[in-house]
Protein backbone atom coordinates (compact mmCIF):
# COMPACT_ATOMS: atom_id res chain seq x y z
CA UNK A 1 0.00 0.00 0.00
CA UNK A 2 1.43 3.58 -0.75
CA UNK A 3 -2.09 4.98 1.36
CA UNK A 4 0.38 7.45 3.35
CA UNK A 5 3.01 8.09 0.98
CA UNK A 6 1.63 10.60 -1.65
CA UNK A 7 -0.46 13.25 0.48
CA UNK A 8 -0.53 16.57 -1.43
CA UNK A 9 0.64 19.72 -0.22
CA UNK A 10 3.68 22.18 0.43
CA UNK A 11 5.72 21.81 3.31
CA UNK A 12 4.17 24.18 5.33
CA UNK A 13 0.30 22.45 4.39
CA UNK A 14 1.73 19.44 6.04
CA UNK A 15 3.34 20.41 9.12
CA UNK A 16 0.63 19.07 11.58
CA UNK A 17 0.84 15.83 9.80
CA UNK A 18 2.04 12.86 11.50
CA UNK A 19 0.89 9.01 10.77
CA UNK A 20 2.68 6.35 12.31
CA UNK A 21 1.52 2.91 11.66
CA UNK A 22 2.46 -0.67 12.34
CA UNK A 23 1.78 -3.67 10.45
CA UNK A 24 3.40 -7.75 10.78
CA UNK A 25 5.16 -8.91 7.02
CA UNK A 26 2.83 -11.81 6.36
CA UNK A 27 4.14 -15.32 5.99
CA UNK A 28 6.96 -14.09 8.47
CA UNK A 29 6.17 -12.52 12.00
CA UNK A 30 2.23 -12.14 11.70
CA UNK A 31 1.86 -15.26 13.78
CA UNK A 32 0.38 -13.55 16.91
CA UNK A 33 0.07 -10.42 16.07
CA UNK A 34 -3.15 -9.08 16.69
CA UNK A 35 -2.79 -8.29 20.68
CA UNK A 36 0.90 -6.39 19.52
CA UNK A 37 -1.64 -4.34 16.91
CA UNK A 38 -3.98 -4.00 20.26
CA UNK A 39 -0.66 -2.70 22.50
CA UNK A 40 0.53 -0.32 19.43
CA UNK A 41 -3.05 1.73 19.48
CA UNK A 42 -3.55 1.43 22.96
CA UNK A 43 -0.05 3.06 23.49
CA UNK A 44 -0.71 5.50 20.84
CA UNK A 45 -4.22 6.46 22.49
CA UNK A 46 -2.28 8.05 25.63
CA UNK A 47 -0.78 10.29 23.90
CA UNK A 48 -3.76 12.08 22.28
CA UNK A 49 -3.97 11.15 18.46
CA UNK A 50 -6.66 12.95 16.27
CA UNK A 51 -7.53 9.41 14.27
CA UNK A 52 -7.07 6.06 14.87
CA UNK A 53 -7.70 2.96 12.52
CA UNK A 54 -7.92 -0.49 11.29
CA UNK A 55 -7.24 -0.62 7.56
CA UNK A 56 -9.55 -3.79 7.34
CA UNK A 57 -12.80 -2.52 9.96
CA UNK A 58 -11.90 1.50 9.90
CA UNK A 59 -11.05 4.50 11.75
CA UNK A 60 -12.98 6.29 14.27
CA UNK A 61 -15.13 8.42 12.14
CA UNK A 62 -18.33 6.04 10.47
CA UNK A 63 -21.23 5.91 8.46
CA UNK A 64 -24.40 5.20 9.93
CA UNK A 65 -26.32 2.38 8.62
CA UNK A 66 -29.68 3.45 10.18
CA UNK A 67 -30.74 6.66 9.96
CA UNK A 68 -34.13 8.15 10.92
CA UNK A 69 -35.53 11.30 9.83
CA UNK A 70 -35.20 11.64 13.53
CA UNK A 71 -31.53 10.71 14.25
CA UNK A 72 -30.45 13.50 11.60
CA UNK A 73 -30.14 15.83 15.30
CA UNK A 74 -28.61 13.51 17.33
CA UNK A 75 -26.45 11.07 14.35
CA UNK A 76 -23.33 9.09 15.69
CA UNK A 77 -20.49 10.18 13.38
CA UNK A 78 -17.57 8.88 15.42
CA UNK A 79 -16.89 5.58 17.86
CA UNK A 80 -14.56 5.65 20.64
CA UNK A 81 -11.32 4.57 19.76
CA UNK A 82 -11.29 1.54 22.24
CA UNK A 83 -14.15 -0.23 19.45
CA UNK A 84 -11.00 0.44 17.08
CA UNK A 85 -8.90 -1.67 19.45
CA UNK A 86 -11.42 -4.34 19.99
CA UNK A 87 -11.74 -4.70 16.31
CA UNK A 88 -8.40 -5.76 15.73
CA UNK A 89 -8.63 -9.75 15.53
CA UNK A 90 -6.99 -10.40 12.32
CA UNK A 91 -3.65 -9.65 11.16
CA UNK A 92 -3.92 -5.91 9.74
CA UNK A 93 -2.39 -2.73 9.53
CA UNK A 94 -2.89 -0.23 12.25
CA UNK A 95 -2.47 3.11 12.19
CA UNK A 96 -2.67 6.82 14.65
CA UNK A 97 -2.73 10.34 13.26
CA UNK A 98 -1.21 13.41 15.17
CA UNK A 99 -0.91 16.95 13.97
CA UNK A 100 1.65 17.54 17.32
CA UNK A 101 4.86 16.46 16.77
CA UNK A 102 5.61 16.50 20.52
CA UNK A 103 3.00 13.99 21.03
CA UNK A 104 4.32 11.39 18.30
CA UNK A 105 7.84 11.82 20.06
CA UNK A 106 6.80 10.64 23.24
CA UNK A 107 4.55 7.88 22.07
CA UNK A 108 7.91 6.96 20.03
CA UNK A 109 9.61 6.63 23.29
CA UNK A 110 6.99 4.07 24.45
CA UNK A 111 7.00 1.89 21.62
CA UNK A 112 10.87 1.79 21.66
CA UNK A 113 10.37 0.47 24.81
CA UNK A 114 7.51 -1.81 24.40
CA UNK A 115 9.44 -3.72 21.82
CA UNK A 116 6.39 -5.23 20.20
CA UNK A 117 8.28 -6.80 17.03
CA UNK A 118 5.81 -5.55 14.41
CA UNK A 119 7.37 -2.66 12.03
CA UNK A 120 6.43 0.64 12.40
CA UNK A 121 6.32 3.37 9.71
CA UNK A 122 6.18 6.92 10.16
CA UNK A 123 4.48 8.47 6.87
CA UNK A 124 5.30 12.81 7.34
CA UNK A 125 8.15 15.10 6.44
CA UNK A 126 10.50 12.93 5.75
CA UNK A 127 13.23 15.12 8.33
CA UNK A 128 10.79 15.83 10.43
CA UNK A 129 10.28 12.12 11.13
CA UNK A 130 13.83 11.63 10.95
CA UNK A 131 14.05 14.45 13.89
CA UNK A 132 11.17 12.75 16.25
CA UNK A 133 13.17 9.50 15.75
CA UNK A 134 16.31 10.47 16.64
CA UNK A 135 14.99 12.39 19.63
CA UNK A 136 13.22 8.85 20.96
CA UNK A 137 16.74 7.14 20.34
CA UNK A 138 16.05 5.29 17.22
CA UNK A 139 17.84 5.63 13.83
CA UNK A 140 15.37 5.05 10.52
CA UNK A 141 15.92 1.74 9.14
CA UNK A 142 14.40 2.62 5.10
CA UNK A 143 13.46 5.45 4.07
CA UNK A 144 10.71 6.09 0.87
CA UNK A 145 10.57 9.42 -0.79
CA UNK A 146 7.28 10.66 -2.95
CA UNK A 147 8.29 11.80 -6.01
CA UNK A 148 4.91 13.35 -6.69
CA UNK A 149 2.45 13.29 -9.40
CA UNK A 150 3.35 12.33 -13.05
CA UNK A 151 1.45 11.67 -16.85
CA UNK A 152 -1.67 13.65 -17.13
CA UNK A 153 -1.86 16.15 -14.61
CA UNK A 154 -4.65 18.16 -16.63
CA UNK A 155 -6.69 15.88 -14.94
CA UNK A 156 -6.01 16.95 -11.37
CA UNK A 157 -8.18 19.07 -9.52
CA UNK A 158 -6.81 22.49 -7.33
CA UNK A 159 -4.46 22.33 -4.68
CA UNK A 160 -7.41 22.79 -2.12
CA UNK A 161 -8.80 19.83 -3.69
CA UNK A 162 -5.87 17.80 -3.85
CA UNK A 163 -5.02 18.61 -0.06
CA UNK A 164 -8.16 17.52 1.08
CA UNK A 165 -8.92 14.18 -0.77
CA UNK A 166 -5.10 13.04 -1.04
CA UNK A 167 -5.38 12.19 2.75
CA UNK A 168 -7.61 9.50 2.42
CA UNK A 169 -4.57 7.42 0.44
CA UNK A 170 -7.03 4.91 -1.04
CA UNK A 171 -8.91 7.42 -2.39
CA UNK A 172 -11.93 6.69 -0.68
CA UNK A 173 -12.75 11.34 -0.33
CA UNK A 174 -13.75 11.82 -3.76
CA UNK A 175 -12.82 15.28 -5.63
CA UNK A 176 -16.14 15.85 -6.38
CA UNK A 177 -17.07 15.52 -2.62
CA UNK A 178 -14.51 17.88 -1.83
CA UNK A 179 -14.89 20.38 -3.92
CA UNK A 180 -18.46 20.08 -2.61
CA UNK A 181 -17.86 20.79 1.11
CA UNK A 182 -15.28 23.60 0.45
CA UNK A 183 -18.06 25.42 -1.22
CA UNK A 184 -20.48 24.74 1.23
CA UNK A 185 -18.02 25.83 3.51
CA UNK A 186 -18.04 28.88 1.75
CA UNK A 187 -21.45 29.46 1.56
CA UNK A 188 -21.56 29.20 5.07
CA UNK A 189 -23.48 26.24 4.54
CA UNK A 190 -21.20 24.15 7.11
CA UNK A 191 -18.93 25.01 9.49
CA UNK A 192 -15.39 23.24 8.85
CA UNK A 193 -15.63 20.83 11.62
CA UNK A 194 -18.43 19.44 9.85
CA UNK A 195 -17.19 19.46 6.56
CA UNK A 196 -14.14 17.28 7.54
CA UNK A 197 -16.24 15.11 9.51
CA UNK A 198 -17.73 13.59 6.17
CA UNK A 199 -14.64 13.55 4.34
CA UNK A 200 -13.49 11.46 7.45
CA UNK A 201 -15.88 9.17 7.37
CA UNK A 202 -15.02 8.11 4.06
CA UNK A 203 -11.75 7.15 4.93
CA UNK A 204 -11.66 3.44 5.36
CA UNK A 205 -8.47 3.19 7.37
CA UNK A 206 -8.59 5.61 9.50
CA UNK A 207 -5.91 7.73 8.93
CA UNK A 208 -7.83 11.15 8.10
CA UNK A 209 -6.44 13.99 10.03
CA UNK A 210 -9.28 16.06 10.40
CA UNK A 211 -6.81 19.06 12.65
CA UNK A 212 -5.33 19.61 9.04
CA UNK A 213 -8.45 19.33 6.99
CA UNK A 214 -10.51 22.09 9.33
CA UNK A 215 -7.45 24.66 8.79
CA UNK A 216 -7.45 23.97 4.79
CA UNK A 217 -11.16 24.50 4.74
CA UNK A 218 -10.88 27.20 7.12
CA UNK A 219 -7.99 29.06 4.98
CA UNK A 220 -10.03 28.09 1.72
CA UNK A 221 -13.06 29.90 3.21
CA UNK A 222 -11.21 33.48 3.37
CA UNK A 223 -9.77 32.52 -0.69
CA UNK A 224 -6.13 31.48 1.02
CA UNK B 1 -22.66 -1.34 -8.73
CA UNK B 2 -26.10 -0.15 -10.05
CA UNK B 3 -29.08 2.14 -8.16
CA UNK B 4 -32.34 0.81 -7.84
CA UNK B 5 -34.34 3.00 -9.56
CA UNK B 6 -37.56 1.69 -7.69
CA UNK B 7 -36.13 3.43 -4.81
CA UNK B 8 -34.54 6.20 -5.97
CA UNK B 9 -35.20 9.76 -5.62
CA UNK B 10 -32.88 11.63 -7.66
CA UNK B 11 -31.53 13.51 -4.38
CA UNK B 12 -28.03 13.72 -5.78
CA UNK B 13 -26.06 12.85 -2.59
CA UNK B 14 -24.69 10.01 -4.38
CA UNK B 15 -22.66 12.06 -6.71
CA UNK B 16 -20.40 13.92 -5.77
CA UNK B 17 -19.21 10.51 -3.07
CA UNK B 18 -18.15 8.31 -6.81
CA UNK B 19 -14.35 8.91 -6.82
CA UNK B 20 -14.15 8.37 -10.37
CA UNK B 21 -17.49 10.30 -11.38
CA UNK B 22 -19.79 7.51 -12.71
CA UNK B 23 -22.96 8.70 -11.02
CA UNK B 24 -25.17 11.15 -12.69
CA UNK B 25 -28.90 11.93 -12.98
CA UNK B 26 -29.92 9.88 -16.27
CA UNK B 27 -32.77 12.59 -17.37
CA UNK B 28 -34.65 10.07 -19.21
CA UNK B 29 -35.39 8.71 -15.93
CA UNK B 30 -34.98 10.82 -13.50
CA UNK B 31 -33.07 8.50 -11.30
CA UNK B 32 -28.98 8.33 -10.21
CA UNK B 33 -27.62 6.02 -12.70
CA UNK B 34 -23.89 4.53 -12.84
CA UNK B 35 -21.78 4.00 -15.83
CA UNK B 36 -20.67 0.91 -15.53
CA UNK B 37 -17.80 1.18 -17.65
CA UNK B 38 -16.40 3.95 -15.28
CA UNK B 39 -17.29 2.40 -12.06
CA UNK B 40 -14.26 0.74 -10.26
CA UNK B 41 -16.62 -1.08 -7.49
CA UNK B 42 -14.64 0.92 -4.74
CA UNK B 43 -17.94 0.39 -2.68
CA UNK B 44 -17.10 3.97 -1.29
CA UNK B 45 -20.79 4.81 -2.45
CA UNK B 46 -22.38 1.77 -0.68
CA UNK B 47 -20.35 2.01 2.17
CA UNK B 48 -19.55 5.62 2.93
CA UNK B 49 -22.59 6.62 2.57
CA UNK B 50 -25.26 6.73 5.83
CA UNK B 51 -28.42 4.84 5.08
CA UNK B 52 -31.83 5.88 5.32
CA UNK B 53 -35.27 3.75 4.68
CA UNK B 54 -37.77 6.28 3.48
CA UNK B 55 -40.49 5.96 1.26
CA UNK B 56 -39.48 6.63 -2.23
CA UNK B 57 -43.18 7.77 -3.26
CA UNK B 58 -42.72 9.76 0.02
CA UNK B 59 -40.08 11.38 -0.16
CA UNK B 60 -39.79 12.20 -4.22
CA UNK B 61 -43.60 13.87 -3.13
CA UNK B 62 -42.43 15.89 -0.57
CA UNK B 63 -39.05 16.58 -2.85
CA UNK B 64 -41.55 17.46 -5.95
CA UNK B 65 -43.84 20.44 -3.67
CA UNK B 66 -40.60 21.84 -2.35
CA UNK B 67 -38.92 21.91 -5.54
CA UNK B 68 -42.34 23.92 -6.67
CA UNK B 69 -42.20 26.35 -4.13
CA UNK B 70 -38.48 27.24 -4.71
CA UNK B 71 -37.35 26.34 -1.40
CA UNK B 72 -33.84 24.96 -1.12
CA UNK B 73 -33.83 22.24 0.34
CA UNK B 74 -30.67 21.46 2.37
CA UNK B 75 -30.21 17.42 3.24
CA UNK B 76 -26.93 15.70 5.28
CA UNK B 77 -24.72 15.20 2.07
CA UNK B 78 -23.53 11.79 2.89
CA UNK B 79 -27.27 10.03 2.90
CA UNK B 80 -28.78 7.64 1.27
CA UNK B 81 -32.45 8.70 2.26
CA UNK B 82 -34.03 5.41 0.52
CA UNK B 83 -30.99 2.76 0.63
CA UNK B 84 -31.09 2.88 -3.21
CA UNK B 85 -27.47 1.39 -3.66
CA UNK B 86 -27.35 -2.32 -4.71
CA UNK B 87 -24.20 -3.81 -5.03
CA UNK B 88 -23.77 -6.93 -8.18
CA UNK B 89 -22.52 -9.67 -8.20
CA UNK B 90 -19.03 -9.64 -10.15
CA UNK B 91 -17.60 -11.77 -12.45
CA UNK B 92 -14.48 -12.63 -13.92
CA UNK B 93 -13.29 -10.21 -15.51
CA UNK B 94 -14.98 -7.28 -13.16
CA UNK B 95 -14.14 -8.73 -10.05
CA UNK B 96 -10.72 -7.50 -10.74
CA UNK B 97 -12.02 -3.92 -10.59
CA UNK B 98 -12.82 -4.71 -7.09
CA UNK B 99 -9.98 -6.27 -5.85
CA UNK B 100 -7.90 -2.90 -6.98
CA UNK B 101 -10.59 -0.66 -5.86
CA UNK B 102 -11.85 -1.84 -2.78
CA UNK B 103 -9.29 -1.02 0.02
CA UNK B 104 -11.53 -3.89 2.15
CA UNK B 105 -11.05 -6.98 -0.36
CA UNK B 106 -7.49 -8.09 0.49
CA UNK B 107 -5.78 -9.19 -2.88
CA UNK B 108 -5.84 -13.28 -3.67
CA UNK B 109 -2.47 -12.67 -4.47
CA UNK B 110 -0.91 -12.02 -1.73
CA UNK B 111 -3.40 -11.84 1.10
CA UNK B 112 -2.91 -8.01 1.87
CA UNK B 113 -6.09 -5.38 1.91
CA UNK B 114 -5.77 -1.91 0.04
CA UNK B 115 -3.40 -2.15 -3.16
CA UNK B 116 -1.95 -5.67 -1.30
CA UNK B 117 1.88 -4.53 -0.86
CA UNK B 118 3.78 -4.46 2.35
CA UNK B 119 6.83 -2.60 0.00
CA UNK B 120 9.67 -0.59 2.15
CA UNK B 121 6.65 -0.93 5.22
CA UNK B 122 8.61 -4.29 6.18
CA UNK B 123 11.69 -3.93 5.01
CA UNK B 124 13.07 -4.51 8.57
CA UNK B 125 11.80 -7.32 8.88
CA UNK B 126 12.13 -9.16 4.76
CA UNK B 127 15.33 -7.74 3.60
CA UNK B 128 13.20 -6.94 0.32
CA UNK B 129 15.54 -3.83 -0.37
CA UNK B 130 19.45 -3.50 0.88
CA UNK B 131 21.74 -0.50 0.59
CA UNK B 132 22.82 0.29 -2.84
CA UNK B 133 19.63 -0.91 -3.99
CA UNK B 134 16.05 1.04 -5.02
CA UNK B 135 12.68 -0.51 -4.38
CA UNK B 136 9.99 1.88 -6.73
CA UNK B 137 6.46 1.95 -6.00
CA UNK B 138 4.67 3.00 -9.62
CA UNK B 139 1.54 3.77 -9.03
CA UNK B 140 -1.30 4.87 -11.59
CA UNK B 141 -4.67 5.97 -11.01
CA UNK B 142 -4.26 8.07 -8.01
CA UNK B 143 -5.41 10.43 -6.77
CA UNK B 144 -8.91 10.45 -8.48
CA UNK B 145 -8.22 9.40 -11.68
CA UNK B 146 -8.60 5.20 -12.52
CA UNK B 147 -6.42 3.55 -14.54
CA UNK B 148 -6.98 0.36 -17.44
CA UNK B 149 -4.44 -2.30 -17.82
CA UNK B 150 -3.98 -1.50 -21.23
CA UNK B 151 -1.88 2.03 -19.72
CA UNK B 152 -0.46 -0.16 -17.18
CA UNK B 153 0.87 -2.38 -19.22
CA UNK B 154 2.92 0.48 -21.46
CA UNK B 155 4.55 1.12 -18.01
CA UNK B 156 5.63 -2.61 -17.52
CA UNK B 157 6.06 -3.29 -21.04
CA UNK B 158 8.65 -0.08 -21.21
CA UNK B 159 10.05 -1.46 -17.91
CA UNK B 160 10.71 -4.93 -18.63
CA UNK B 161 13.96 -4.54 -21.07
CA UNK B 162 15.98 -2.42 -17.93
CA UNK B 163 17.80 -3.65 -16.00
CA UNK B 164 14.84 -4.06 -12.54
CA UNK B 165 13.12 -7.29 -11.42
CA UNK B 166 9.52 -6.88 -10.53
CA UNK B 167 8.49 -7.58 -7.17
CA UNK B 168 6.56 -11.25 -7.34
CA UNK B 169 4.51 -10.23 -4.12
CA UNK B 170 2.55 -7.83 -5.92
CA UNK B 171 -0.98 -8.28 -7.60
CA UNK B 172 -0.17 -6.54 -10.96
CA UNK B 173 2.61 -8.97 -10.99
CA UNK B 174 0.59 -11.87 -10.52
CA UNK B 175 -1.35 -10.82 -13.37
CA UNK B 176 1.27 -10.43 -15.88
CA UNK B 177 0.94 -12.37 -18.81
CA UNK B 178 4.95 -12.42 -19.25
CA UNK B 179 6.60 -10.78 -16.39
CA UNK B 180 10.08 -10.85 -19.27
CA UNK B 181 8.03 -8.84 -21.80
CA UNK B 182 5.47 -6.91 -19.35
CA UNK B 183 2.42 -7.91 -20.90
CA UNK B 184 -0.32 -8.24 -18.63
CA UNK B 185 -2.61 -11.18 -19.36
CA UNK B 186 -5.47 -9.89 -22.39
CA UNK B 187 -8.57 -10.29 -21.02
CA UNK B 188 -8.37 -7.90 -18.24
CA UNK B 189 -6.61 -4.93 -20.58
CA UNK B 190 -10.14 -2.87 -20.80
CA UNK B 191 -10.94 -3.07 -17.01
CA UNK B 192 -10.67 0.39 -15.22
CA UNK B 193 -9.31 0.16 -11.44
CA UNK B 194 -8.92 2.74 -8.99
CA UNK B 195 -5.20 2.74 -9.17
CA UNK B 196 -2.56 0.14 -9.14
CA UNK B 197 1.11 -0.31 -8.10
CA UNK B 198 3.75 -1.86 -9.64
CA UNK B 199 6.94 -2.64 -8.11
CA UNK B 200 10.23 -3.39 -8.97
CA UNK B 201 13.94 -3.08 -7.57
CA UNK B 202 17.24 -1.87 -9.21
CA UNK B 203 20.50 -1.28 -8.51
CA UNK B 204 21.29 2.57 -6.78
CA UNK B 205 23.72 3.65 -10.27
CA UNK B 206 20.13 2.45 -12.71
CA UNK B 207 17.51 4.57 -11.03
CA UNK B 208 18.16 7.84 -13.14
CA UNK B 209 17.46 5.48 -15.98
CA UNK B 210 14.31 4.25 -14.54
CA UNK B 211 13.51 7.26 -13.57
CA UNK B 212 12.99 8.99 -17.49
CA UNK B 213 11.88 6.28 -18.56
CA UNK B 214 8.88 6.09 -15.91
CA UNK B 215 8.75 10.20 -16.55
CA UNK B 216 8.39 9.40 -20.51
CA UNK B 217 6.27 6.33 -20.78
CA UNK B 218 3.98 8.23 -18.65
CA UNK B 219 3.26 11.51 -20.97
CA UNK B 220 1.61 8.79 -22.71
CA UNK B 221 -0.89 7.67 -20.55
CA UNK B 222 -4.56 8.42 -19.84
CA UNK B 223 -3.99 8.54 -16.15
CA UNK B 224 -1.69 10.21 -13.14
CA UNK B 225 1.43 8.39 -12.31
CA UNK B 226 2.90 8.32 -8.34
CA UNK B 227 6.37 7.72 -7.63
CA UNK B 228 7.80 6.32 -4.72
CA UNK B 229 11.22 5.32 -4.44
CA UNK B 230 12.93 3.50 -1.35
CA UNK B 231 16.23 2.17 0.18
CA UNK B 232 17.61 1.29 2.98
CA UNK B 233 19.39 3.78 5.42
CA UNK B 234 23.05 2.84 6.73
CA UNK B 235 23.95 2.80 10.91
CA UNK B 236 23.32 6.78 10.55
CA UNK B 237 19.63 6.72 9.10
CA UNK B 238 21.58 8.29 5.80
CA UNK B 239 21.50 6.53 2.76
CA UNK B 240 22.83 7.32 -1.32
CA UNK B 241 19.31 7.86 -2.74
CA UNK B 242 18.54 11.03 -1.08
CA UNK B 243 22.13 12.87 -2.86
CA UNK B 244 21.10 10.94 -6.00
CA UNK B 245 17.58 11.90 -6.54
CA UNK B 246 18.63 15.79 -5.53
CA UNK B 247 21.04 15.71 -8.61
CA UNK B 248 18.56 14.13 -11.01
CA UNK B 249 16.67 17.37 -10.14
CA UNK B 250 13.99 16.10 -7.92
CA UNK B 251 12.40 17.92 -4.94
CA UNK B 252 10.77 16.01 -2.45
CA UNK B 253 9.79 16.03 1.68
CA UNK B 254 7.66 13.90 2.08
CA UNK B 255 7.92 10.06 2.51
CA UNK B 256 8.03 6.92 4.60
CA UNK B 257 10.29 6.23 7.28
CA UNK B 258 10.57 2.54 8.25
CA UNK B 259 11.85 2.61 11.75
CA UNK B 260 13.36 -0.56 12.21
CA UNK B 261 11.79 -2.01 15.16
CA UNK B 262 10.11 -5.24 13.50
CA UNK B 263 11.83 -8.20 14.27
CA UNK B 264 11.94 -11.93 12.62
CA UNK B 265 11.62 -14.80 14.48
CA UNK B 266 14.63 -17.03 14.47
CA UNK B 267 12.49 -20.10 13.24
CA UNK B 268 11.51 -18.61 10.20
CA UNK B 269 15.00 -17.99 7.77
CA UNK B 270 15.98 -15.60 5.83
Amino acid sequence: MTNTLHRFGSRDSLRDDYIIFAMAARGINDQGAPPKLQTFLRLALKHHPINVGNAVKGGIFRASKALTPLAHWRRREFIAPEEVVESIDTCTTVSAVFDDPANLEAFLTELKAADLGVSINIAALTDEARTCCQRAGITRHSVEYSLGFHGDLNRLPDRHVLELSTMCGHGMVAHNLTKKMLDWVKEGRRDPRQAATYLAKFCTCGIYNTTRAIRILEEARVGK
Amino acid sequence: MQIDHGKCVACGNCIPVCPMGAIYIDPAVNRATVNLDECVECFTCYRGMSKEYLNPTLVRTIRGFLKYLRIRFDPEPDVCPTDALTPQELTWPRIVRRAFSDPLVPHESTGIHGRGTEEVKTNDVTGRVNEGEAGFTIEFGRPGVGVRFRDIQKMTMALAPLPITFEKKNPVFSLMADPATGTIREDILNEKVLSAIVELKTRLEHVPQVLRMVEEVSQDLETIVSIGVATRCDGQGDNALEPLLKREGYEFYRGKTNLGLGRRPAAVPA
